[in-house]
């Protein structure tokens, strides 16, 4: 039930979101690859690779609006509360669920939040990386949550996505985006084995991601 | 309502038939499959033909609309070309601001010396000034990694996608044609199009010897086709020009057979690049480099050529 009060901040959410969609495809162009899966309405935990803060926002506006409705990210809560123009954008026009990634402060059990997200029925979006990879790795080691969904879940796909390109429109300590065209390629879907151990899955998690990236430029002969 | 403004919507009318016929054709294709069923080949097609009508629209609207309507859609057009060219081009986090500058400073400054008619500004401004500007700035940031790679890559992003395309709304200012000089860039786009079309048409149907085997399917036979066809569009539009039907028929001839080497190169660069197409921005033709290659070397051989027909 929505309350009368706050439609107009609804309304405005809608609106935000669809002109965030739009700029994402009419400037850097972003282009979803389905390479393991199509874009149906299943549910879904989508984990993709962390380079720039502008990776949730791409990998969500290039989910076809069915399933975007019903995907919600898992975003950091402490990033997300800190201005109210920040507060707007995580909680109403992505409704990320905010986790706070500071123990000592958090009120609630975040593996909790996920699954009852989950449970609601909603797909999620996730960065098993943590934070930001600073790196010329292409991925950090991955954080336990990924396995601990996929356990607790087991009949919930866990779809590998690669975002492309996104290091080279802002990389780290730039002001101006470059119009670079993007692409987010989806892989096959997996599942945490019967008895497969929290390393090896997030071994094979890791790499079927990183599968998804494109050759990197500098092999040139 | 001028002669200019109906010679434009006759073009269009004539455009329109065409597109008409093509779309019933495919129609028909798809009417004769059995329910249920469809042909890879004739959808292929038919994605082809829509997109071909979005084009005519856009380019009609564009014309009826004059000079700033033109100069936007092909800055636009420079813009996504660029955008396809860089995204596949070598770079590093030193080139950052160097590629900022082309997209946001110098691709808007060489459409607003075109619309100023500055010619003698828009015609060196990329090959001279950006060529000597942009790898003083990325050598500022100090990274000497393949660095001329760097440099020479962005810098022909540049000349194909901005310097080049922009050779198309500069015919505006071709002063002989007065208010016509629009009709100019239909002429051109037109003969291009159409001349592909039936190098493309031939080449499949009795092209033989290869023009670059390992490359391209390009055919001898299919090009002399297509430049023929180039020739007899000129000629049969040749009251969209000044000039008469003999030198609008060498004109498009000139035009076409440069365009199609020009989709040669392309072929070249994109093997070197390992894909297949430049991006998928326009459905069944791929991206706006892929359906441009050839307009983009036609247009500033087809410039000077009318310039220098004239005098």
């Amino acid at each position: 039930m929505v309350r009368v009060a706050a439609l107009p901040r609804l309304l405005a959410a809608r609106i935000v979101g669809h002109a965030l969609t739009f700029v994402a495809r009419f400037v850097i162009a972003v282009r979803a690859d389905w390479r393991g899966i199509e874009p149906v309405p299943r549910q879904r935990v989508y984990f993709a690779n962390h380079v720039s803060n502008a990776d949730m926002p791409i990998l969500w506006s290039v989910l076809p609006s069915a399933l975007r409705r019903r995907t919600r990210p898992v975003a950091a809560a402490d990033y997300w509360l800190k201005t109210p123009l920040r507060t707007f954008a995580g909680r109403d026009v992505f409704r990320a669920v905010l986790i706070d990634r500071r123990p000592e402060a958090r009120t609630e059990d975040p593996m909790a939040r996920i699954l009852e997200t989950l449970d609601e029925g909603s797909s999620l979006i996730i960065f098993p990386d943590g934070k930001r990879n600073m790196t010329e790795d292409p991925l950090l080691p991955f954080r336990a949550g990924l396995y601990n969904m996929g356990r607790a879940r087991p009949e919930v796909d866990l779809v590998p996505a690669w975002i492309a390109n996104l290091n080279e429109v802002m990389p780290k300590g730039e002001v101006i985006p470059l119009p670079l065209i993007c692409t987010v390629t989806f892989g096959a879907p997996l599942h945490v084995g019967p008895d497969e151990g929290k390393d090896a899955f997030l071994t094979r998690a890791s790499a079927a991601l990183a599968a998804l990236a494109p050759p990197r430029p500098d092999d040139i002969r | 309502m001028s002669d200019t403004t109906s010679d434009i919507l006759l073009l269009s009318l004539g455009v329109i038939t065409l597109l008409v016929a093509l779309t019933l054709f495919g129609e028909v294709m798809r009417g004769r499959l059995p329910v249920g069923q469809t042909n890879p080949v004739v959808e292929t097609f038919m994605q082809r033909v829509h997109s071909w009508w979005a084009i005519v629209v856009l380019l009609t609207l564009a014309t009826l609309a004059g000079e700033i309507g033109l100069l936007f859609l092909f800055g636009f057009v420079s813009f996504a070309a660029l955008r396809e060219f860089l995204t596949f081009a070598y770079k590093r986090k030193a080139d950052h601001l160097s590629l900022a500058l082309a997209f946001f400073v110098i691709l808007p400054l060489q459409y607003l010396f075109v619309g100023m008619g500055w010619t003698g500004l828009f015609a060196v401004f990329i090959p001279v000034y950006a060529f000597l500007l942009l790898p003083i700035v990325s050598a500022l940031r100090g990274d000497a990694n393949r660095f001329l790679i760097r440099v020479a890559e962005t810098q022909w992003g540049l000349m194909i996608s901005v310097f080049c395309i922009s050779h198309v709304p500069a015919l505006l200012s071709f002063a002989p044609a007065g208010d016509r000089s629009i009709l100019l860039i239909l002429f051109l786009v037109m003969v291009v199009q159409i001349g592909d079309l039936a190098e493309y048409y031939c080449g499949r149907r009795f092209g033989r010897t290869r023009v670059a085997p390992g490359l391209s399917p390009k055919t001898v036979q299919g090009m002399v086709c297509g430049v023929l066809a180039a020739a007899a569009t000129g000629a049969l539009l040749h009251w969209t020009t000044p000039f008469g039907p003999g030198w609008a028929a060498v004109l498009a001839a000139v035009a076409s057979v440069t365009g199609m080497f020009g989709s040669l190169v392309f072929a070249a660069i994109k093997r070197d690049k390992g894909v297949k197409d430049w991006s998928h921005l326009i459905p069944g033709q791929g991206g706006f480099l892929d359906q441009m290659d050839s307009v983009i070397f036609a247009a500033p051989v087809f410039y000077h050529l009318t310039h220098l027909i004239w005098t």
